[in-house]
């Protein structure tokens, strides 16, 4: 069966850039497949931002309505009820990394002739991708939550969710680089989630919270990424001044209104960092 | 690669902590021979192997994998290997043929060869057929199978392949060690294994025998047994002790009885059963003759049978731990 032994072998022992690509694209290309295949995940994943934004949103709302009327509280959570989407399915896809090492396959990836590097951003767009796909699930909710179907609102929540979704699948990675065992980081998983969407503005306002529950709201990094989507959709149903100052209050340092901008770069520049520390995790061995 | 060494090794230690997992070792694999490690559960066989492909650190002396340092040629090594590993690690929610092709991605086999490739080493292990199965359905042996036709998909130089039968049946044993025959007809490969089966050392060119972190014993099969010597005569008689008086009068040899059985040793032993029958002047019911088996040659060498070694100290245990 020699089949083209001697061909491959040349081949193969040539390095080049375009090996580490393809290494990034078949990390990614896994994530989809496995994605795809596991129905259950998809399903569940959705159930409980719905919760939130269906039952709570509405329960609440007979709470709220009578002060500020015209803006529903399911609008107000639709934001929040997307990065939660998000964030649940990124940490669960940098949980597989955990699922690899154990089932063996984290092998497979880290004794190939590739740098680490590729196999991690591969992980964290795969990550990303696949919440982002999860996050679209919610927009096209957008209409239960009285959101306006429009091009460049769903356009702009869809980047928005996409940068986010990143961010935190580094985040996943890098605490799948140091945890493991799948139990330890399903518990850390759970412990990290709610608070940070608690404290994120995702489901209150940020306005006219008592100092430490501010200063905690400004030091998630969660913020910074529900905050700009919030504004968007802000941008596309009408409310009062008045409405859009007690739910679209912004996040302040100090009285100064960070911009939009600034907000998806902390975010940004966060998910590269972590992602460069889980590359060097990853590149050391025994 | 007629001339590089497969592997070269020279005084390689790994320690984790306290405990000393390879105690210095130096061997040297020839281009296309199929060298055999053999020895028990936590002896160091896969310590030495994960330092060969790069996933271990050495701590101590040097190795080359085809003319590359496995610590400073760390890609180069892997580009020119292949590894079967202990534990599964295929994808069990992939099929067979994504389980291949992402393998062929990422090692960037030539995307024209990659087709070619993946049927040969799918019909050589005999998975054509199962291609767009997800690889879960499978049986633990026809995991084992995929992770060869994988370890060899981008032709590689040298195949490791560590403990590749253990926990198989004899049939698909039996099979494996059937690919593992052909293959270095086919492929032009070296390959590299490790197992504690005695009767598999056999199927090796060469071998050599760890115990404790060292090599006891380096040598061919053949070679190995006959440095253990005599071939071993076991006789059946309703009277032991006159068997054994018999032996030492007429034959000067010194005869071990259990019960009815009286075994001793020969230099060789066919030749001399003709006289037994003729000369022992004892009835003798039944008689039989063993070569010496790799399991004797393990205990001549280390003072313990396998099975002892492994039963014994609680090293599985140690091995356990320095792997986390």
């Amino acid at each position: 069966m020699a089949v083209l032994v001697g061909e491959v072998r040349e081949s193969v022992s040539r390095q080049s850039l375009s090996h580490d690509v393809r290494a990034m694209k078949i990390v990614l290309h896994r994530e989809l497949i496995r994605y795809w295949r596991d129905r259950t995940r998809m399903v569940s994943g959705l159930i409980q931002p719905l919760l939130y934004l269906l039952v709570l949103g509405t329960g609440l709302s007979t709470l709220v309505t009578r002060g500020q009327p015209g803006v529903n509280l399911r609008t107000f959570m639709f934001a929040g009820v997307i990065a939660m989407s998000v964030n649940f399915t990124a940490l669960f896809s940098a949980a597989s990394i955990v699922w690899d090492r154990e089932f063996g396959f984290l092998r497979e990836m880290l004794v190939a002739p590739v740098s680490r590097a590729s196999i991690v951003i591969g992980k964290c767009l795969g990550g990303a991708v696949v919440a982002t796909f999860q996050g679209v699930a919610i927009l096209l909710l957008a209409g239960l939550a009285d959101v306006p179907y429009s091009p460049a609102l769903l356009l702009t929540l869809l980047v928005e969710s996409f940068i986010v979704a990143f961010t935190l699948t580094a985040f996943g990675v890098l605490l799948a680089a140091r945890i493991k065992s799948i139990q330890a980081f399903m518990g850390v998983m759970q412990m990290v989630m709610l608070p940070l969407l608690f404290t994120s503005g995702g489901m209150f306002p940020l306005s006219n919270l008592p100092t430490w529950l501010t200063v905690i709201t400004r030091l998630n990094p969660l913020t910074y990424a529900v905050d700009p989507m919030r504004h968007a959709v802000f941008e596309h149903v009408s409310a009062s001044p008045a409405v859009q100052a007690v739910l679209n209050p912004g996040v302040t340092w100090n009285g100064w209104r960070v911009p939009v901008m600034l907000e998806l770069l902390i975010v940004v520049a966060l998910g590269l960092g972590l992602l460069s520390v889980a590359v060097a995790r990853f590149s050391k061995t025994d | 690669m007629s001339d590089v060494p497969a592997v070269s090794v020279r005084g390689l230690r790994k320690s984790y902590g306290e405990v000393e997992a390879v105690r210095g070792v130096d061997f040297e694999v020839r281009p296309g021979e199929i060298f055999g490690f053999l020895g028990p559960n936590g002896a160091g066989k896969s310590t030495t192997i994960n330092m060969l492909c790069t996933l271990v650190t050495p701590s101590g002396g040097a190795a080359t994998v085809a003319g590359h340092d496995v610590v400073t040629q760390r890609d180069e090594v892997r580009r020119d290997i292949g590894l079967v590993f202990q534990d599964p690690t295929v994808d069990g929610y992939l099929s067979a043929e994504q389980n291949l092709r992402f393998h062929a991605e990422l090692y960037g086999v030539p995307r024209a060869a990659v087709p070619v490739r993946m049927e040969a080493v799918l019909r050589m292990v005999g998975l054509w057929e199962r291609r767009t199965d997800l690889v879960q359905t499978f049986s633990g042996g026809m995991k084992r199978r995929l992770e060869i036709a994988r370890g060899l998909l981008h032709a590689p130089r040298v195949l490791f392949l560590d403990e590749p039968t253990v926990g198989l049946d004899p049939q698909t044993r039996q099979a494996i060690w059937g690919y593992i025959q052909q293959l270095r007809e086919a492929e032009d490969i070296t390959i590299f294994l490790t197992t504690h089966y005695m009767e598999e050392a056999e199927y090796c060119d060469r071998m050599a025998i760890i115990d404790q972190g060292q090599i006891v014993v380096l040598d061919t099969p053949a070679a190995l047994k006959a440095s253990v010597g005599e071939d071993r005569i076991t006789l059946r008689t309703p009277d032991g002790p006159a068997a054994v008086a018999a032996l030492a009068d007429r034959f000067g040899i010194t005869g071990a009885q259990r019960g009815e059985e009286v075994s001793f040793s020969v230099p060789s032993g066919e030749a001399f059963v003709p006289r037994l029958f003729a000369e022992l002047g004892v009835p003798i019911t039944a008689v039989s003759v063993a070569r010496p088996s790799l399991d004797d040659v393990f205990l001549n060498y280390t003072g313990s049978t396998i099975r002892d070694a492994e039963a014994g100290t609680g090293r599985d245990w140690m091995r356990q731990m320095a792997r986390r």
